[in-house]
Parts: structure tokens; sequence; C-alpha cells
């Protein structure tokens, strides 16, 4: 073999020299003077370059393409000779990515633009097909679609042309439709009215690119939503029609496209998740997609989908979970790729065949022979990258389907974590190199790390911890949210993964994330040392206030988001317990902590910060030392005193637990303060408060008053 | 309980209308077990309608029609901490069993007997011990029950979503009855045979079944070699255009796809010339070349010719044999042109099979629906239905279940009456409409003179086209064919077939308006097919040819291999109908 292939070496060079001397000759007839033999010879370069992908890179890099917009553009040229111009570039089109970006380069998009205001139909779907065929590749920026604000009325208009028309435009609508501008721009200029009748269209391949529009332009679009259940076509809801397209005797393309459709409508609030087309259709279509009788990418899709339809409703995920075996089924979603499968992926690679051009001598095809064979490798190569990324999509989507499954109940909790394996899968899920991977499978882990019964078992058990701390290391933002949001769940007081998780160091690493731009990931991190901290000893509590610095603890306290305000007072709180632990921390940050409750009664706050804030001052008035911070503080006093006749309980019982705590009798210096309280006219309230209607509050300042009578 | 089956079929409903829409209830149940059960001949295998009264256990109640099971027995003496569990479980079971299988405990806890049970969701496949299957069921829950008999799965539905495959219940035993337990006193269940549409929605998985099955026969791997089959496809086509005489047809396929035709053109084109005559009801003419062109043929064929004599007979009431043709005064125009081809296949063998009735058919052994109430607590018993589908076998108490036709006892008596009147309808009034008329024409057929004319004013068509002297050739013709009968019987011994055919064709003359008569079929120019198909068969006979084209041979054969794989409970053949390909 090694002999052969010193050979073939050369017989490969001079193949090249051969076929790029042919290509040259093609592209020197273009600049014919006779029209009639320009024709001709880009008639003979269409035929020369169908599947031929060498010939139609050599083409390109001659220069064939600017001399074919050339001929295109001119009106001189005759209407077949246009015509032929833009079949030839569509045939480029089809080739390898580099290809299309020539193509792009060269301007050729606003080119067959142009052509398409020309009034022969023939033209027109020319161009149309070859406008297609580059929107629809991923390195054709789809902004160029919308550069020229004229372009999609046009492309409306041509709707009614022709089957072929409608085909092409609705597959390009539904390819350069990719964010919400994007849809307002199709969705001003009529999309849904034009393109709804073409859902009963004769052709299969107009149905399909027509549902496919609907997809795009649906997907997290309230707008369109709305307007979608209200169409009628043909006198049937089109919610009807895409029930049909869900038959279960339809393509599968068309019913996973339908039931996206659906799913998109029912997520953007168009139609109830109770609704039978969704429960009794939509659901059951989603799950049978998940089948191991279905190919990779359906499965991939379906599973993503169906995640997304139930995400927000508990009764979808209940029924989800019974219907067909899911739970188990997705179980068989990690079994890939199986040694079966690479059997039979060698012989789809065997089958590969390479087009060979009548031009061709003897000896070149030889030579293509062994290049078939060399190319054989690299597609065998390609094909185990193409399946490890099916083995990718196929987790995270499972891991994805798993954390909306779980997301509420804690049955299907249950289930999902006595899957085969799951548990393991999961924790070597959380270390893989895809970052999608990982996301998924930290999003499911978090969704399962709601249940009390899992935190304390099986959490514990495959010490779920050390892949998630290693994860939060250095991730991207997102994986970071989701990481220290199942983090937080594993810090709570009853989790056994909480002692583990203190002494691998994470404090340091929370604090950090209390730093970071992203409310969510501030959140997060002050939300963990919050769980930390609750009933924690002194040395973590200590170790907490160290790290994280009074600073930042006060600059936590004037943060924007009011969640993030929210967990630090929850955080203070959970420090300020205990009385040693309130001494001690207010002995040496009081001042601080008093201005920082000072600034926030004062400041405009909902109840429930201004509560939480009473609460803090209530803990710090049960400290022994640190009583004296608020005594000696009248301002502070009379902020009490008012929010004692707050028209909000809450508040009024917070403060009055706060009175409470300073009047208490079996501590030293209580008779100072009861009589500094009473001066100040909080015994009528108190008293007052003993005849309030909630039962809570009445009961509280009962029992302060007897503080006064003992 | 369980439903009285066929071996396959099931179905249970949710809530029971009145008696008043009892009749167009039946007819829509029996609609849609058509289309449930495609391949299911109920003459043979009776689907089942309700639960049989007959095979359940003592404390089980039956109302409703049959289709309400109610839980009767006593409070059980249980140990106070067992009924406290029961008390907080359904004990109810669904599932499927054989015959004979125990009556007095839950499905799927006895051998041959299957079931899902709605405490703990769990699946008992012939023993004690179930396997975790599917959630738990109670109060308003509807349970569905499906046999697929294509992949031998079963799965369960419950509120119309499918809880998927039940792989310890493969259905080795086709002779499964849907079957309830109950153990709860005060707990009822309701079924849906087919009563109502099912909250599963069984048709679209039907759908998905027949796409599949027909995609498995259209990518059927086909001969190896190249070319093989596409010739042996153009043989059966030029095989059957020789075969019924269409010669240029014939001629030009055989040019084009270089095929060699195995008859002379000449013998072609000479049945064909007695087919167009058959075909036309010009029989006279036909036997005459017939006999002219194959000398000693029908002199062989006793009962062949007899056959045709009959249908001249036929033929001259019909005014359209060219005997009483030329003596009536109709134009000849007017029936002479048989309005097409002979139709494909109405070879003998097509016909036994397409009457052959089918057997089971399709998976759908569902049953779908089944509604909770109600319990307290007690011991297990479950209850079973009719015995099995032998066929014939029905107990009389089971009329409602049996025929499709036949009246409800449950309904009042006048609308049997109604019922029955409408049934044999046809028959009775009409006679009753003409038979003082013209009752005796069947056995003295000289005096028809005098009511013919009557009747003639009234009527468009008219016996013999009308003519006096045709209906006197007619019944002179009458009179050679009884002496030929009577003839045939002694030489070749009696011939039932024979017999029937001529009382047949004679009881035409018993109707003033024989056309529109209950034997008035016979007039219709689809009779002439049968006829003119025998005939070129046995013409084809003597010349060594298949009497029958290879091309409807393997139609009939295709029919014939279906009801078969029906009657073996091979459940493809339900969505593989030979009709479906032939348009």
């Amino acid at each position: 073999m090694s002999l052969n292939y010193v050979t073939s070496v050369s017989v490969i060079i001079v193949l090249m020299q051969e076929v790029t001397a042919t290509s040259r000759h093609y592209v020197d007839r273009l600049f014919d003077p006779d029209p009639q033999k320009v024709l001709q010879g880009v008639i003979d370069m269409k035929n020369a370059v169908i599947g031929n992908n060498k010939q139609k890179a050599n083409l390109i890099v001659l220069g064939a393409v600017p001399r074919l917009l050339y001929l295109l553009q001119q009106s001189s040229s005759s209407l077949e000779l246009r015509t032929e111009c833009s079949v030839v570039l569509g045939s480029l089109a089809m080739g390898t990515e580099n290809n299309i970006k020539s193509l792009v380069d060269c301007h050729i998009i606003p080119a067959l633009l142009q052509g398409l205001l020309c009034p022969d139909l023939i033209f027109i779907e020319a161009c149309l097909r070859c406008l297609r065929t580059v929107f629809i590749s991923p390195v054709t920026p789809v902004q160029l679609l919308y550069t020229d604000s004229t372009v999609i009325p046009h492309l409306m208009s041509l709707l009614s042309r022709s089957q072929r028309t409608q085909e092409y435009i609705t597959q390009i609508f539904s390819h350069c439709c990719k964010t919400p501008e994007h849809q307002t721009v199709l969705f001003n200029h009529g999309a849904i009215q034009n393109i709804a009748p073409l859902l009963i269209s004769p052709s299969y391949k107009v149905r399909m690119q027509a549902l496919k529009c609907f997809s795009v332009l649906a997907y997290e679009n309230t707008q369109v939503s709305m307007t979608l259940v209200n169409v009628l076509v043909d006198g049937e809801l089109l919610s009807q029609v895409f029930v049909r397209m869900m038959q279960r005797d339809q393509p599968i393309e068309m019913q996973l496209t339908a039931a996206k459709c659906l799913t998109y409508m029912c997520r953007a609030g168009a139609i109830r998740t109770d609704d039978s087309c969704v429960v009794l259709k939509t659901l059951p279509c989603l799950v049978r997609m998940c089948s191991k009788e279905h190919l990779l990418e359906e499965r991939v899709e379906g599973a993503e989908t169906l995640a997304y339809l139930m995400e927000p409703d508990v009764e979808l995920q209940r029924i989800a979970s019974t219907t067909d075996h899911l739970v188990a089924m997705l179980a068989d979603y990690f079994k890939y790729p199986s040694s079966v499968s690479a059997i039979t992926d060698i012989k789809r690679v065997g089958h590969w065949n390479i087009s060979c051009n009548g031009i061709l001598s003897l000896q070149t095809c030889y030579a293509l022979a062994i290049l078939h064979e060399l190319q054989s490798c690299q597609i065998a190569i390609l094909q185990l990258d193409h399946d490890l990324k099916h083995a990718h999509e196929l987790r995270q989507a499972a891991f994805k389907l798993y954390a909306s499954l779980g997301s509420n109940d804690e049955d299907i909790r249950k289930k999902i974590t006595e899957t085969e394996n799951m548990m393991d899968r999961i924790v070597s899920g959380l270390s893989e190199s895809s970052i999608k991977v990982r996301l998924a499978a930290v999003r499911c882990l978090h969704s399962l790390s709601r249940s009390v019964q899992q935190l304390r078992t099986s959490f514990h058990d495959h010490a779920v911890w050390k892949p998630l701390m290693k994860l939060l290391q250095n991730a991207p933002d997102e994986v970071l949210v989701m990481a220290s949001s199942t983090l937080c769940n594993l810090l709570l007081e009853f989790s056994p993964s909480k002692e583990p998780i203190l002494e691998s160091g994470v404090i340091e690493l929370l604090c950090s994330l209390t730093q970071s731009d992203s409310p969510a990931l501030r959140v997060n991190g002050i939300w963990a040392l919050m769980n930390m901290a609750f009933q924690a000893d002194q040395k973590v509590k200590g170790e907490i206030v160290r790290c994280l610095g009074t600073e930042q603890l006060f600059r936590l306290l004037s943060d924007p988001d009011t969640n993030v305000l929210m967990k630090t007072l929850g955080l203070l709180r959970n420090l300020l317990s205990t009385r040693p632990h309130i001494d001690q921390i207010m002995s040496s940050h009081g001042k601080q902590i008093m201005q920082a409750v000072t600034l926030i009664l004062e400041a405009e706050h909902s109840i429930e910060v201004k509560e939480q804030t009473l609460c803090i001052l209530a803990n710090i008035a049960d400290g022994n030392t640190a009583k004296e911070l608020i005594m000696t503080n009248d301002d502070m006093l009379q902020k009490i005193k008012y929010y004692m006749g707050h028209s909000n309980v809450k508040l009024q019982l917070a403060a009055t637990f706060c009175i409470s705590n300073l009047i208490w009798n079996e501590e030293d210096g209580s008779q100072e303060r009861q009589d500094k309280l009473r001066e100040m006219g909080f015994v009528d309230i108190l008293h007052k408060l003993t005849q309030a209607s909630d039962p809570n509050l009445s009961d509280r300042a009962k029992t302060a008053m007897q503080q006064y009578l003992a | 309980m369980s439903g009285q089956s066929s071996g396959c079929g099931f179905l249970m409903s949710v809530v029971v209308h009145g008696d008043s829409v009892l009749n167009e209830q039946e007819k829509e149940l029996n609609q849609r077990l058509r289309r449930l059960y495609p391949a299911v001949n109920e003459n043979e295998t009776p689907l089942p309608r309700s639960w049989s009264p007959k095979d359940k256990f003592s404390y089980i109640g039956l109302s409703q029609n049959n289709l309400r099971v109610h839980y009767k027995g006593m409070t059980p003496r249980h140990t106070q901490a067992a009924s406290r569990v029961l008390l907080l479980h359904r004990y109810m079971g669904i599932g499927l069993s054989a015959q004979g299988v125990n009556m007095n405990r839950l499905p799927g806890w006895d051998k041959h007997s299957y079931g899902y049970h709605g405490d703990d969701g769990h699946s008992f496949c012939s023993s004690g011990t179930g396997q975790p299957y599917g959630p738990t069921f109670t109060t308003g829950d509807v349970i569905g029950c499906c046999v697929n008999l294509i992949n031998n799965t079963c799965f369960y539905t419950k509120n119309g979503h499918s809880l998927g495959n039940d792989l310890r219940q493969q259905s080795q035993y086709p002779n499964l009855y849907p079957t309830v337990g109950l153990q709860t006193p005060g707990e009822v269940v309701d079924a849906n045979f087919g009563q109502h549409p099912f909250v599963f929605d069984i048709e679209d998985y039907m759908r998905e079944w027949r796409t599949k099955i027909q995609a498995q026969i259209d990518r059927f791997p086909i001969g190896e070699r190249e070319g093989e089959w596409q010739s042996m496809i153009q043989k059966m086509v030029a095989s059957y255009l020789v075969h019924h005489s269409y010669c240029a047809t014939a001629e030009a396929f055989a040019k084009s796809t270089d095929q060699a035709v195995h008859e002379e053109l000449a013998s072609i084109k000479n049945r064909q010339k007695i087919q167009k005559l058959v075909l036309s009801g010009r029989m006279g003419e036909a036997i005459e070349t017939t006999q002219q062109l194959y000398p000693n043929l029908l002199e062989r064929n006793p009962d062949l010719l007899f056959m045709l004599k009959v249908r001249q007979f036929i033929e001259m009431v019909n005014g359209t044999d060219s005997e009483v043709r030329c003596l009536g005064g109709r134009s000849p125009k007017s029936q002479d042109s048989y309005p097409g081809s002979p139709r494909p296949f109405s070879s003998p063998s097509h016909k036994a099979s397409s009457s052959q009735p089918y057997l089971p058919g399709f998976d759908s052994n569902c049953c779908n629906g089944v509604t909770s109430n109600k319990s307290h607590s007690s011991s297990p018993h479950s209850h079973k239905p009719c015995p099995p589908g032998s066929g014939s076998t029905l107990p009389a108490s089971d009329i409602s279940l049996n025929g499709s036709r036949s009246q409800q006892p449950i309904s009042s008596s006048d609308v049997d009456m109604e019922v029955d009147h409408f049934t044999n309808g046809v028959t009775e009034s009409s006679s009753n409409g003409f038979l003082n008329g013209s009752s005796k024409h069947a056995t003295e057929p000289d005096d028809c003179d005098a009511d013919m004319e009557v009747e003639s004013a009234q009527s468009k068509r008219q016996l013999c086209g009308g003519s006096q002297a045709a209906i006197e050739r007619m019944i002179h013709f009458g009179r050679e064919l009884q002496s030929m009968s009577e003839h045939l019987r002694r030489e070749c011994g009696k011939n039932s077939a024979n017999k029937k055919m001529l009382k047949d064709a004679f009881s035409l003359l018993a109707y003033s308006d024989p056309w529109n008569s209950p034997v008035g079929y016979q007039l219709d120019a689809i009779q002439r097919e049968p006829v003119c198909s025998t005939l070129n068969s046995a013409i084809l006979e003597t010349h060594n040819l298949p009497k029958q084209p290879p091309l409807a041979q393997a139609v009939g054969q295709a029919a014939q291999c279906l009801a078969i794989m029906a009657r073996t409970g091979s459940g493809s053949c339900a969505f593989a109908s030979v009709d479906d390909y032939l348009h």
C-alpha cells in the first residue's frame, strides 16, 4: 500500500494539472465575443460542475464567479443566458462552505435579489433556487436578506407565482429568521397571511417549508403566536391544521415541526397548557419522537422541544413522566455510540461514491480511485466526529428533558434518580468536554437538587458536590449560574454534602461570585453564603465575614437587584443568630451594620426588604452587649416605634419582636431599658397591639407586656 | 369479568345511553368495530360488545346492558390492619385472560392471565408478583388496553395517554379476552367496547401501523437479477390481455415489450368476437358462433351449454337477445352496447376468495375506558366473559352480542317489529305487491299476455322488448330449456346449481316488472361477465391454454393468503387488503 501511495501522489499531481487546464478552458469561453458561444460555454460548464466539488473550487479560483454575475446582471444578455448563469452559480453554491463564502464575497446576494425584479418566472425561479442554497448555509450572514427593505415585500409578492417560488422563499425565510427583529419584520410584511394558505398546498415540500416558517416565527414570540391561533386556513383553525400534520402516518419531519409550532404557541401563551391539542396531541407526539426507532436528530429535537413545552407546567410533566416509559426511554440516549452503530457507519462509508467525469483518462480514474480511498479514511474520521457530536447532542437533550421533567414533582425526581446509573451519568456529564453537555447536566442536577430526599441520599452517595465544585472553578457564566444555584441547595442545613463542601474552600469562591457583573451570579453567591451561615458555628461565620469583607457586604446591601439585597439581609440575619455570635459580630462591625440598617429603613424598599431588616434588628436586640447599640440610638427606636404602628402586620410583628427582645426580663439592665422605652411611649403602643386582630401580633404584644408586669 | 371475544378483540365505555338511542348506538358500534378490526369476520369470531354474564364470579354484578360492573360482595373478615390498607387503595385490575381462568382472582395472578392493577400500577403476568409498569389509577380514570397482533405487544392507556408497551405481556395466546377484576364493595367499572369513541386516539395509532405495513409491502425486495421482475410483470400483463382477447392492445404491448404471444392472432380474434356477443347480451349468436368455431366444445360441455342457454333466456326477457330483438320493435342499439370491458379479475378463484371470511384482524385488541367509582374493602374476584369465539357456540342469552342486524332483546317490542320488518323488508313488501296479479306466471307462462300489456303501459322497459312475437318466442324457448334441463338430469344426474339457475331465471316471469324484482339482478349486464369468463376459459382449455390468466391467479392467491393470515392471527393482513392495490 505504501508503495502505491508514492506512485499515486505523482498521479494526483498530474490529475490536478489536467483538471485545472480543463477548468481554465471553461472560464475562457465565458469571454467569447459571440454570445451564442458564451451560452454554450455556460451550459457546458453547468454539466461539468454538477456533483464535482473539485471542479467547482477550480472555477471559483479561476474567477468564473464575477464573470457569471456580470453576465447575469447584464440586461443585454439573453434571458436564457442569464438563467443558465444563475443555475451554474446555484450549482457552485451546492459545494463546500468555502464556495459559499467566495460567492458571498463576490456580492452574489444583491445581484440575485436584483434579478428577482425581472418579470420572467423561469429566471426568477433560478435566482430564488440559488439564493435559497446560499441562505441555508450557516456561513451566510442572514442580515443580508434585510439590508434592502424592499426585498421582503417583494418576496412576499412572489409567493403567489408558482410552487417553486413558494418552496424557495419559505425556505429562505425559515433559515433567515433568527432574532425577534427578524420575526417582527416578516410579521409586519404579512408573513402569516401570505404563508398560511401554503399549509394546504398540494406540494409536500411547500407544506413542509411553510410549516418550518411558522415554527421559527412563533418561537418565543407572543405577538405572532397570538395571531396564529386565530388564523383560518380553508375554514379550519391553524392549530387544527397543525394537529392534522401531527398524525402518525405523516412523515416524521412534518409531525415534529408541527409539534414545535404548537409548543411555541403554547409557551408564548397563545394556547393553554390544558388544551387537548397540547395534552392529547403535541405531548404524545413529542414523546414518540424520543423513541429509539427514530433518527438521532429527531430524538434530539423531540426531547428538547418536549423539555421546553412542559417546563412551566407540572401537570404536563406528570403526564409525560408516565407516557410510553419516557423516563426509561431517555436512558437509551446515553448508550450511543454503540458497537452496532459503528458497524453500520463503516458500511455507510463503503457506499461512498465519487462521480467520475467523462473527460478523465483511465490513469486519472485510477488516481481517483486512490483518492477515493484516502477520502474514505477522511470520511471515516469525519463520521467519527459526527457520531461524537451526536452522542453529545443526545446526552444534553436527555439531561434537559430530565431537568424539565423533575423540576416540580418529587415522585418524578425519585423515578429519575432511580433510573439505571442516572446519578453516575450526571456526575460524568458535569465534567464532559462539551460545554452544552455540562450545562445540561448541571441543569438536570439543579432540578433534582430541589428534592430534600435526593439531597439526603443519592446526592450524598455520589458525592456530586465534587464535580460541581470543579465545574465552578472555571466555567462560562451560564454554567456558573446553574452550578452555583445547585450549590445553594447543596448547602442547605439538612444536606449532608454541606460539611465536605465547606471543607473544600467554597467560601472564597462564593465571595468572588458576589462580585460578578451578572446579577444572577451575585444572587447565587450570596444565597449560598446565606444558606451556609444558617445555624453555622462561630468559625464558619467568622470565615464568611472575614472573606467577604464588610465593604463588599455593604456594597451588596445597596445592590440594585432586590434579590441580592434580600439574600444579603438573609445572610446578615443568619450571621446574627445565637447571642455570643451576635455580640461578637456587633462588637466588631456594629457601627457599619447599624448604619446600613438605618439606610435601608429610610430608603424606598419593598415590605419584604423592610421586614427582613427589622428581623435583623430584632436579632441584634437579642444580643447581650449588642442591645445597647439600639438602646443608645434614639433615632432607631423612633423608627421601631413607627413600624409598630405601620399598616402592614408583618412589619408590626417584626418591630414588636425587636422591642420584646429589648425589654426581656431576665437580662442585665432590663429594668433601665423598660423604663426608657416606657418613657418613649412604647407601652401604650404595646397595649394597643394586644387588641390587634392578628392573633400572632396580639400574642406577641401580650408577651411583651408581661415583661413589664413581672 | 371479561368481555366476550373472538380471541383478539375487545373494547369498553364511560357513559351509557338510554334505551331509546340504542339502535343508533348499536349501528355506530358496528361501524366503529368494523373500522377497528378490518380483518375480523364476526361470523367466525365475534367481537366483544359487552361483558359475558356467564364468565363471572358470583360477587360481581352487571347492569347497563352488561357494560357496567360492580362489586357486590360483603365486607370480608379481614384483620383490621389489612382492611386499612385496602381502604387506601383501589384494588382493581384490568387485563386479558384466556377462557377458563379462575374467576375468583384479579387478572394477572393466574396462568394465562395478564393484568394492570390500579393500587400499585404494576403489571402482572401469570404471577402473584407484579413488576413496576405504569402509574396507579383510581376513581374517574379511564384505562384502556390495546393488543397489537402485528408485533405482538400490549400496552395500556390512562386518560388517553399510552403508558408504553408492557414488555412482559407478549400475547402468546391468541384467544385472550378483556377482563376486569374488582374486590372492593361499592366499586363500579363502566366499559366501552366501541359504543363510544375511545379517549386514546386508536385511529391515529392504526394509521401509523397501516403506513408501516404498506411501506413494508412497497419496499419488499424482489428478484435479485436485473430485469427479471420486469419481464415477469410484462408476461403477466401480456397473458392477461390475450386471455381477455384484447388483440390490438395485446399485439401492441407484445411488440413494445418484446414478448411472444402464445396464441394465434386469429384465435384471439375469434374469442374476442364471442365475448363481445356475450357481453352485449346476444347470446343466441354467441352460442351459434361458438358452435361454428369450436365444433365440439359445447357438445362435450353440456353444463356449459345449459348455462349459456339459461343466459339466453334471461337476455330474451331483457329483450337483448338476437332472436327476440329482431322480433321486437325496439332499437337494437339501446341495449346492444355493453358499457365497457370485462371487469378485471372476475375469475372464479378471486370471487371465491373475496367472499371468504376474514379472521382476526389487526392489532387493536383494544379495550379503552374503564371508569372506577367508590370503594371499600374486600377480597378479589374477577369475572369472565362468554365462551370464546368458537363461532357458533354462543349462548342464547347473548343474542345482543351476536348478530349485527338482529333485534335487541332489551328494546321494546314494537321497535323489534320494525327492525324485523325492515331487515327482511325488500323481499316481503315487493312480493306482497305483485303476488295477486301474476303469481301463476312462473308455472303457466302461456297466459302472460293480459297482464303484460297492462304493465307495459307503465314501465319503460318491456318484457322481451315489448313485442308479442318475441314473448311467444321466449316462452317457447323456456319450454325447450325446461326439457333440456330434464334431459340433462337424466343423462348426468342431479345438478343443484343448474336447477337453481333455471329456477331463478324462470322466476323473472313472476313479476310484472322483472327489472325491479328481487330476482331482477339477473338482468343486469354485469351478470354476463361470469358467463363470458366461463365460456372463454372453456375455449382456452380446449387449446391447452390456462383457463385463468396468471394475473388473476396471482390476485386470487394473494387474497387467499390474506384470508389464511387472518385466520392464523397474523395481524398485518388487516392493512394489506388486495383491493387497496387494484384501482
